[in-house]
C-alpha cells in the first residue's frame, strides 16, 4: 500500500499542539519586549525566591523567631548587617526576608478564596439570570459599597486582631471584585454561537460551563489575581501596621513599620526597608499583571 | 431626570439598609459573648448579666436585628465603652477632619492627574508617557503608611518645612466652628494665620492620601483622552486649523472628562478607607483614626459607627456621581 508512514504513527507532542506553542511564543515574545512586564516578573521572581529560600538566604535565621541580642541595638546599616538591627538587637534583613515568606501566603490565601468564592457565583450570576442573578448581584454590590479596608477593619474589630483573622476578613471582602468581573464576562459569552450550537447538541449545563464559559473568562481572572496579590499583600500590612493584623514580634513587614514607628525618627532603617520590601513586591504583582493584561486581554487595557 | 434621580435615591435607601444588615451580621458572627466582650475580662457574671438584659442581649436575634434597625433610624449607633459617649455624636465631632482631610486631597488628586493624563495622551509613548506610567503605577502600590512616615521624615523632620502630625498645634485656638473644615472656617473668621497653620498641617497627609487616586485619575484620563482624540470631530477640528491647545484642552478633555468623573466617584469611597491609615500616621484626629484606637481597645460600637457612615458617604457620592452623568450625558437616564 502507498499510505505514508509518517501519517500511520500518532502525531508527535510538538504536531499535536503546534497552534498553541506558536501562541505561547508569541505571547512570551510580546511580554519580553516590555520592560515593564519584565520588571514586574523580575521583582515577583525575586520575592518568590525569598519566599522560598528564605532561611538559608537570611544572614541570621535566629533573629526571626525571637532571639534578641541587646547589646547590637537598634544599629545602623553596616556590613555585619545590612539593613541595621531593631530595638531587640535583631538582624532586620533576616526579618525582611522571613517575611516575604509571611506575606506571600496571605496574598495566596486571599486572593485564592477571593476567586473560589467569587468566580462561581459570577458565573451563575451571569449565566442564570433571573432573581439568582438579582440575589448574588446585589450581596455583592452590597460588599462593594463599603471600602474593603474599612469593612475588613470592622470585621477584624469583630474576630479579635491576629494575623488569621486579619486574613478571614480580607478574604472576605475579597470576593465581590470577581464576582463582578466574571459575571460581565459570562453575559457576553454566553450569547456567543458556540455556546448556542453546544446547547443545541444537547450539552448539559455544568458541562457548558466548565468547557466554554470558564475558559473564556480566564484571562480576565488571571490578569485580576495577579493585581489582587500585589493588592492583599499591602491590604495585610496595612492591618498590621495599625495593629490588627500579625503581632509583633512576628517577622511581618506591617507589624515591623507599626513598632518602627515609634523609633522614629532617630532610627529611620528600622522602617525603611520593611517599607520598601512591600512597595517592591506589591509594584512586582501589579506589573506582570498590567504585562499579563497587555498579551492576554488587551481590549481592556486602561480600563 | 426627576424620575430616573428619584429612582437612584430610592436605590440609595436600600443599599443603606443593605449596610446596616450587614453591620449586624458581622456584629453576631463574632465568636464569644457580646455581653462579656463589653464588659471586660475582668468582669464578674453578675455584672455580664446586667449587661446582657441592658444591651437587650438576652432577646432572640430577629428582636435584637429589629432594634438594632429602629435604633439606626433615630440616629442611635449605641455608646462608647472607652468614652461612654454615644458614638453618633463623635463621629460627628470628627467627621469635619476627615472630610477636609478627603477634599484637600482629591483636590490634589484631580489638579495634577487630569493635566498629567493629558500631557501623557497628547505625547503618547514619549518621556513624558513613560514617566507618567512609572508614576501611575507606583502610585497604587505605595504603602501609605509608609510613604507617609517617608514624606515626615524628610518634609517634617529633616527640612523642617511642615509639621509631622496633628491638625492644628494645641498652643493655636481654633477659629470659630462653622463648616468644621478648619481651611474655610479660619478664612471665614479672617483668620489668615491659622488659615496658614492649618493648611500646613494637611499638606503631607493629603498628599499621601491623594496619591493612588491621582494614579487613577491620570490613567483613565489618559486612556479616554488617547481615545476620543482619535476620534472624527477632532480630525476635522484639526483639518479646520484650530489651535491644537484649544482641541485638546477644550474639546477634547470634554469628552474625557466623563469618565475620570466616575473614577473620582468611586475613589472617594476608596479615601475614605483609607484614612484609617493616613490618619493614622499623622496623627489626624478624623474618623479613621477614632476607629483605629477603638478597634485597638475592643471598643466595638464606634467601629461600626464609623463603618456605617463611610458606608453612607461612599453610596451618596456614586449616587452623586451618577446623577451628575446622567444629567451630562440624557441617554443614560433611562439605564
Amino acid at each position: 500500500m502507498t499510505t505514508p508512514v509518517e501519517l500511520s504513527r500518532p502525531l508527535t507532542f510538538r504536531e499535536r499542539h503546534e497552534s498553541k506553542i506558536r501562541q505561547w511564543r508569541l505571547y512570551a515574545h510580546m511580554f519580553g519586549k516590555s520592560f515593564s512586564s519584565m520588571l514586574g516578573l523580575g521583582l515577583v521572581a525575586l520575592f518568590l525566591l525569598l519566599a522560598a529560600l528564605g532561611p538559608w538566604l537570611a544572614p541570621y535565621p535566629e533573629d526571626t523567631v525571637g532571639a534578641f541580642n541587646m547589646a547590637n541595638k537598634l544599629m545602623g546599616p553596616s556590613a555585619a548587617h545590612w539593613f541595621g538591627t531593631d530595638e531587640m538587637g535583631s538582624d532586620i534583613l533576616s526579618r525582611v526576608i522571613i517575611g516575604a515568606r509571611t506575606s506571600l501566603w496571605i496574598g495566596l490565601i486571599i486572593t485564592g478564596v477571593g476567586a473560589i468564592i467569587g468566580v462561581p457565583l459570577g458565573i451563575i450570576a451571569g449565566y442564570r439570570g433571573g432573581w439568582v442573578r438579582a440575589v448574588i448581584m446585589r450581596i455583592t454590590e452590597l460588599f462593594l459599597a463599603v471600602p474593603g479596608l474599612a469593612l475588613a477593619l470592622a470585621i477584624v474589630a469583630a474576630l479579635g486582631p491576629g494575623i488569621t483573622n486579619c486574613v478571614v476578613a480580607l478574604s472576605l471582602v475579597w470576593w465581590p471584585g470577581y464576582v463582578r468581573l466574571v459575571e460581565a464576562k459570562t453575559l457576553s459569552v454566553k450569547e456567543e454561537l458556540f455556546v448556542e450550537s453546544a446547547r443545541s447538541i444537547g450539552a448539559k449545563t455544568p458541562w457548558i460551563l466548565w468547557h466554554h464559559i470558564l475558559p473564556n473568562c480566564m484571562s480576565p481572572i488571571i490578569v485580576k489575581m495577579s493585581m489582587d496579590m500585589g493588592m492583599a499583600i499591602l491590604s495585610a500590612a496595612s492591618l498590621g501596621f495599625i495593629g490588627l493584623g500579625a503581632q509583633p514580634p512576628a517577622p511581618e513587614w506591617g507589624a515591623m513599620i507599626s513598632v518602627a514607628r515609634t523609633y522614629m525618627p532617630d532610627w529611620w532603617w528600622y522602617s525603611l526597608f520593611p517599607g520598601a520590601a512591600i512597595f517592591l513586591t506589591v509594584l512586582g504583582f501589579n506589573l506582570l499583571g498590567d504585562g499579563l493584561r497587555d498579551i492576554l486581554d488587551p481590549r481592556s487595557r486602561d480600563r | 431626570m426627576l424620575a430616573f434621580a428619584f429612582r437612584k435615591v430610592l436605590t440609595l435607601v436600600g443599599t443603606m439598609i443593605g449596610i446596616a444588615a450587614l453591620t449586624f451580621v458581622i456584629t453576631n458572627v463574632a465568636p464569644g459573648d457580646p455581653a462579656r466582650l463589653v464588659a471586660g475580662p475582668n468582669a464578674t457574671e453578675d455584672m455580664v448579666t446586667t449587661i446582657r438584659t441592658e444591651y437587650g442581649l438576652d432577646k432572640s436575634l430577629p428582636e435584637q436585628f429589629v432594634v438594632y434597625m429602629g435604633d439606626l433610624v433615630t440616629g442611635d449607633l449605641g455608646q462608647s465603652i472607652v468614652t461612654t459617649r454615644p458614638v453618633l455624636e463623635e463621629v460627628l465631632r470628627y467627621a469635619p477632619a476627615t472630610l477636609e482631610l478627603v477634599f484637600v486631597a482629591m483636590a490634589i488628586g484631580i489638579i495634577v492627574g487630569v493635566p498629567l493624563g493629558m500631557l501623557s495622551a497628547v505625547y503618547k509613548d514619549g518621556p513624558i508617557d513613560h514617566i507618567t506610567r512609572i508614576f501611575s503605577i507606583s502610585g497604587v502600590a505605595l504603602p501609605a503608611f509608609w510613604f507617609g512616615i517617608i514624606l515626615q521624615l524628610t518634609f517634617a523632620v529633616d527640612l523642617g518645612w511642615l509639621p509631622v502630625s496633628g491638625r492644628l498645634p494645641l498652643v493655636t485656638r481654633p477659629p470659630e466652628t462653622v463648616t468644621g473644615l478648619l481651611l474655610v472656617d479660619s478664612l471665614l473668621a479672617g483668620r489668615l494665620d491659622t488659615f496658614w497653620t492649618a493648611l500646613r498641617h494637611i499638606i503631607l497627609p493629603a498628599i499621601v492620601l491623594s496619591f493612588p487616586c491621582l494614579a487613577s485619575i491620570l490613567r483613565v484620563n489618559r486612556a479616554e483622552m488617547i481615545e476620543v482624540l482619535q476620534s472624527d470631530y477632532i480630525v476635522a477640528a484639526r483639518a479646520h486649523g484650530i489651535a491644537s491647545f484649544r482641541i485638546v484642552a477644550i474639546y477634547a478633555l470634554k469628552n474625557a472628562l466623563l469618565p475620570t468623573l466616575a473614577m473620582i466617584g468611586l475613589r472617594f469611597g476608596w479615601m475614605l478607607g483609607s484614612t484609617v491609615l493616613v490618619e493614622t500616621v499623622f496623627d489626624w484626629p478624623g474618623i479613621g483614626l477614632y476607629a483605629v484606637s477603638s478597634a485597638l481597645s475592643s471598643d466595638f460600637k464606634p467601629v461600626i459607627g464609623v463603618t456605617l457612615v463611610i458606608g453612607f458617604f461612599f453610596i451618596v457620592a456614586n449616587t452623586l456621581v451618577d446623577l451628575a452623568y446622567a444629567w451630562i450625558d440624557p441617554r443614560l437616564r433611562s439605564a
